[in-house]
């Protein structure tokens, strides 16, 4: 069994990450998932969160909005409608998404309203992993 | 026959039209290479996304329950054209001949009794429809403003085209833009975005599993489907802007060389005719004496 798969991430603007990992931590809709080598072919939608890359040479962390993921035996590819370096990352840009989010929910039309209400909060969850507050 | 002075102000005047185009192609140049390194960027995302987006389309599109973005209103009355052109000029063929296609499907479309309803991106375009579908205007996108495309601005355009979309504004859907090609060589492109379309065969297989749900997973990349390909239209047609405004000004520049070639010829030509006559003039009065 193979140790590594190839790991792809890619936002609309540009590829932000293309290598060989062991393990990638996806904050897929329904909750974390880690996929591994020899995962089963999975397509998932992302929810806001922290993106988590193993590989021989250490871990890099990414914080994603949505997009979907796709998860097969030899490879994950992870489409990310923003993703941004951990280290890169600063509160006024969760603050931006946070305000940006609360916006849509207020005009969102009624069927929309839970979508829009849990993305605020996936948003401030996010915030607090990571140790950062929204102002 | 234009004097001496006259013919070196047309010299001097051509050179200074000449040093202008020359810079504006390299300009060009430059920006061209960086729009096509943006184009080149995002062709993985938007190759990726379609692929798993028609492999869905597929397996789900059949049944009923299919989303209205997939499956159409059922009519085709209204048609929305969002005709994407440049802000600035100067860059040969490459506005009129969007605005053209646009005008020619629009034409078709009345023709057919069709209600048609336009939304222009960049004021180059919009002037060039205002003289003759100006009634069907109903949005203009201006990004003058914008210095380099990000997917923000086609996520704006989205927006706007998915909320006038849910209140039933139009049917269908389809943006103009240049596809790039080479230097020399944009062609104009028209898209179908709402309802999408997929090109068959293509597409990922049926063996993946899907969580949420296919349905919920399709319902949620359509929207931004829109995007993505709104964006690949825009980073297309940037690339094309510049490359037109390149060839044109390389087009340019090469015209003004030909001109000071011939306005110096004629220059030096009518310098020798005054020669002679003062000469002539000269040796008749001493020979007169």
């Amino acid at each position: 069994m193979a140790n590594t798969m190839q790991f792809d991430l890619v936002s609309p603007e540009r590829s932000l990450a293309s290598l060989q990992a062991t393990e990638v931590q996806i904050p897929a809709a329904e909750g974390y998932m880690t996929a591994m080598p020899d995962h089963a072919p999975t397509i998932t939608s992302l929810k806001p969160g922290v993106l988590r890359v193993v590989s021989d040479s250490g871990s890099q962390d990414y914080i994603v909005t949505g997009g979907f993921a796709e998860i097969s035996g030899e490879a994950t590819s992870v489409l990310a409608e923003r993703a941004i370096p951990r280290d890169e990352f600063t509160a006024d840009e969760l603050t931006a998404l946070v305000n940006d989010a609360r916006k849509a929910q207020e005009n969102a039309p009624d069927d929309a309203v839970e979508a829009a209400t849990k993305l605020v909060a996936d948003l401030v969850a996010v915030g607090d992993e990571i140790g950062i507050s929204v102002r | 026959m234009p004097s001496l002075k006259d013919l070196k102000n047309r010299i001097e005047s051509v050179k200074s039209t000449r040093k202008i185009t020359k810079a504006m192609q390299m300009v060009a140049a430059a920006k061209l290479r960086r729009a096509q390194d943006a184009a080149e960027q995002a062709r993985p995302y938007a190759e990726r996304f379609n692929a798993v987006l028609s492999g869905l389309a597929q397996s789900v599109g059949g049944s009923d329950t299919a989303p209205r973005l997939l499956a159409g209103t059922g009519k085709d009355d209204v048609h929305l054209l969002v005709v994407m052109t440049a802000e600035r000029g100067l860059c040969g063929g490459f506005n009129s001949s969007i605005a053209r296609l646009a005008k020619t499907r629009a034409d078709e479309l009345l023709a057919a009794g069709k209600t048609v309803k336009i939304i222009t991106v960049g004021k180059k375009g919009r002037e060039i429809l205002k003289r003759s579908h100006s009634d069907h205007f109903i949005d203009h996108v201006d990004l003058t403003e914008v210095k380099k495309i990000g997917y923000a601005n086609a996520q704006d355009i989205a927006k706007d085209v998915l909320t006038r979309f849910d209140a039933e504004e139009f049917d269908v859907a389809t943006i103009f833009f240049n596809r790039f090609q080479s230097v020399i060589s944009q062609v104009p492109t028209e898209q179908q975005i709402i309802p999408a379309v997929f090109e068959e065969g293509e597409g990922v297989s049926a063996l993946y599993d899907y969580e949420p749900s296919e349905e919920a997973i399709l319902a949620d990349l359509l929207p931004r489907g829109v995007a993505t390909q709104i964006f690949a239209a825009l980073l297309e047609n940037a690339a094309s802007e510049q490359g037109a405004r390149m060839s044109a000004m390389d087009n340019a520049t090469r015209n003004a060389g030909e001109m000071i070639d011939k306005l110096t010829i004629q220059f030096n030509r009518s310098r020798q005719a005054v020669i002679t006559n003062e000469l002539i003039e000269i040796i008749s009065g001493a020979e007169a004496l």
